[in-house]
């Protein structure tokens, strides 16, 4: 029903992901987004990091950059500088951002600088070995916490929220085509923006903790996860363990990129 | 009496399908079934080109392509 195809480097699938990961189902989102905007594969560059969701950018053909592990928004910032024109998409995960890039990650927010990010949130580190991530949460088991994770896990909106984002989502891989329109706002929005989209983990975390395959993974993400809405009017101790989905925040803020023309242009009219 | 209702085409990449089981449970009128290793097409006539499977394949493997016909969809 969708020509997928135009968007993707045929050669180089099929897609190295695990049977029953989300990836690839956010990935189909991001492509759907992409083309209900309309922009060709030339207005685009996305950037990736290093993880398992980082790999999405062999795939796609767009202008694409696969990064150092937790600096793609450093290499899109880069790039968002010299191109204002261009639209930057950094495709990053929870360890890449919030570990390795966390400081990246919070200072892009900060700059409000106009790049949309798509973070893939599967609570674990799949690709080097299910180590815990900052998002795993407590109580679950991974390879370096075979007893249950001890550590409190981030939230990764409320991170992008606080330090001054313009637009923040968060979607399930179960929903996708609400995570479309997310994506889509996403894009469109000047200024930093976030798409937050949980996605399962079949071989390194269900796995360990007996969640079963993608399929029953997706489930536990439909059962889990509630519209911020309707979240709103019950008691925050029922929420702990639920993913709130929707539209975290969107606001109109400076934008960095303009803002730094804006005073290019001012002391180019001093000087002459 | 009722002319021969035009059905949906399914298809399955094999080379691209790794047996995830997505489409099986999540097709609400349970068109597809696993055949070993990859997904494979049992109850065409029962679908009703949703394009759920088609959403939630991660791996590019399904494609729907609704039947031409001018009734509604």
């Amino acid at each position: 029903m969708f020509d997928y195809n135009k968007y993707l480097r045929l050669n180089k699938l099929p897609l190295i992901w695990c049977p029953g990961c989300g990836h690839g189902i956010v990935m189909k989102s991001i492509l759907r987004a992409i083309d209900k905007i309309g922009l060709s594969n030339d207005e685009i560059t996305m950037v990736s990091g290093i993880g398992c969701s980082s790999r999405l950018t062999g795939y796609v053909d767009f202008n694409t950059l696969h990064t150092t592990h937790g600096r793609a928004l450093a290499f899109a910032t880069g790039v968002k500088m010299v191109k204002p024109e261009m639209t930057v998409i950094v495709i990053t995960g929870d360890g890449d951002a919030t570990a390795i890039g966390g400081n990246h990650y919070i200072h892009a927010a900060r700059r409000n600088i106009d790049i949309s990010v798509i973070l893939f949130n599967n609570n674990i580190y799949g690709m080097t070995g299910g180590q815990l991530s900052p998002t795993t949460p407590a109580g679950f088991n991974a390879s370096t916490a075979p007893y249950g994770n001890v550590e409190n896990s981030f939230n990764i909106s409320g991170l992008a929220e606080a330090a001054g984002a313009s637009f923040v989502a968060r979607g399930t891989a179960f929903d996708a085509l609400k995570l479309d329109k997310m994506i889509e706002k996403a894009i469109r929005k000047k200024g930093f923006s976030l798409v937050e989209a949980m996605s399962p983990c079949p071989t390194a975390f269900g796995r360990r903790n007996r969640l079963g395959n993608g399929s029953k993974m997706l489930k536990q993400l439909k059962d889990d996860s509630i519209p911020i809405a309707k979240a709103a009017k019950i008691p925050t101790e029922d929420l702990t363990d639920k993913i709130l989905t929707g539209i975290v925040v969107d606001r109109d803020l400076p934008e960095y990129t303009e803002n730094y023309q804006k005073l290019i242009d001012s002391l180019q009219d001093k000087s002459k | 009496m009722n002319k021969e209702k035009k059905l949906p085409i399914i298809e399955i990449k094999k080379e691209w399908c790794k047996g995830c089981d997505i489409c099986v449970d999540y097709c609400p009128t349970d068109v597809l079934a696993m055949n070993g290793l990859y997904a494979e097409v049992v109850n065409l006539e029962a679908c009703t080109s949703c394009g759920l499977c088609e959403v939630r394949c991660p791996d590019f493997a399904i494609t729907v392509t609704k039947p031409d016909s001018k009734s509604k969809k």
